[in-house]
């Protein structure tokens, strides 16, 4: 499948099929930092993603304090 | 994983209040949460005017959108910053969310109606940039709110901003801040109400509600902003947080509760008298106004690139640490690993 990573945008190649906790635990990811989108919708933790997929992974932390 | 409420699939697992979510819910969760901070902080009144400070950032615009859907009366205002791209950017994605809605969005420009930006501003007064924004910010939309007649001003403060500052706050003994880390802030002499509806909603549920609403934000990070202590402290709370979910909750609203009642004392003593200030009329300790100052220091100099004022990039949240690494292009070999996934 095709992983896009987000600040600074760029992409992984990774095997699929696996659920979306253990993508992000391959990368090494808190699945609270993040959202994973596939389409124009949200995937939970215990989604599978194929090899046909892309999937961007969003962080969520900002860093301005207002 | 299934939704809590309708047992349909869900979208989304939101640990700290043990539930899963599927889209409809989530978005009627978001809405709700508002609706309690409003109601029970007395943010606004019904038939209230409110202005809603929009950054183009997922914050500041499901706030509008969940203000509107909650039946209030709102007009948005964004400032052109002038830090360099990113803020053309934010402007565009500001100016899209209200021209495809119909919403009345005011603007103003630093560089064009003042004749400085961020990155001169903090160049030249050696403030940080952070700094030099905020004081921008906050007199300009104080300004705006007035002069258009606006009751309240609402901010996009979330959950995890306000128990950040409430850390930084806290480890430095900030007492008048601590006094004054209050979800509402009343209207005083020559200022505006200003609230922060989306103090019950962690930035992860404002950022999908905004894709369950299909509202194109700005991810990109201020380049300003990068490795600030605000960051840091998020980082040190997250870190938290996944061992002990609802820990940030805790924190912020236990402190509302148990704590920052004992801190108004230092806050009311800090407050000093008030003048008008001889360049813009706003309240002020002392005249000039810190704003009028700072435009009096920075609109003269030549414009500073942003390169010359940001800090070096540091380390961010959603990573478990670990040496950085060169991004790899698409179409290389598998599988991916920890370190290509970093920056």
């Amino acid at each position: 499948m095709k992983v896009v990573l987000r600040n600074p945008r760029r992409e992984l190649d990774v095997e699929g099929p696996m659920t979306v906790a253990k993508l992000l635990g391959q990368l090494e990811i808190h699945r609270d930092a993040v959202l994973v989108i596939r389409g124009d919708t949200l995937v939970a933790a215990d989604a599978v993603l194929e090899d046909s997929d892309t999937v961007e992974i969003r962080p969520v932390i900002s860093g301005g304090a207002g | 994983m299934k939704c809590t409420v309708c047992r349909g699939p869900a979208v989304i697992d939101l640990r700290r209040h043990n539930s899963n979510f599927c889209a409809e819910h989530m978005v009627r969760f978001c809405r709700d949460q508002v609706a309690k901070a409003i109601d029970d902080h007395e943010m606004i009144a019904p038939g209230e005017k409110v202005l809603v400070a929009v950054s183009g950032g997922k914050d500041s615009l499901a706030l509008w959108d969940i203000l509107v859907a909650l039946g209030y009366e709102v007009e948005g205002m964004t400032i052109g910053l002038g830090i360099g791209e990113y803020s053309a950017h934010s402007t565009a994605v500001s100016v899209a969310f209200a021209e495809a809605r119909g919403w009345p969005l005011h603007q103003v420009d630093l560089r064009g109606e003042y004749g400085y930006d961020v990155p001169t501003a903090a160049q030249v007064t050696r403030r940080v940039p952070c700094s030099a924004c905020g004081l921008s910010k906050r007199h300009l939309f104080d300004k705006v709110a007035l002069d258009g007649g606006f009751d309240v001003v609402a901010t996009g403060h979330n959950l995890d901003d306000e128990a950040a500052v409430l850390l930084g706050n806290t480890l430095h003994w900030q007492t008048e801040y601590l006094g004054r880390q209050l979800p509402v802030l009343p209207a005083t002499d020559g200022f505006p109400r200003k609230v922060k509806p989306l103090v019950r909603l962690g930035e992860r549920e404002t950022a999908a509600y905004c894709v369950l609403r299909g509202i194109d934000y700005v991810v990109e990070e201020c380049p300003m902003a990068e490795g600030n202590r605000h960051l840091r402290y998020k980082e040190a709370l997250n870190a938290i947080e996944a061992a002990s979910p609802g820990t940030k909750h805790d924190f912020y609203f236990g402190f509302l509760a148990r704590a920052a009642d004992r801190f108004r004392p230092e806050a009311e003593e800090a407050k000093t008298a008030l003048v008008a200030c001889e360049g813009c009329g706003a309240p002020t300790p002392t005249s000039p106004c810190a704003f009028c100052r700072l435009v009096e220091r920075a609109a003269g100099h030549e414009p500073v690139p942003v390169e010359l004022v940001r800090k070096p990039r540091g380390r961010r949240g959603g990573r478990k640490g670990g040496p950085k690494a060169a991004p790899k292009p698409a179409g290389t070999t598998a599988p991916a690993t920890a370190a290509e996934a970093r920056p």
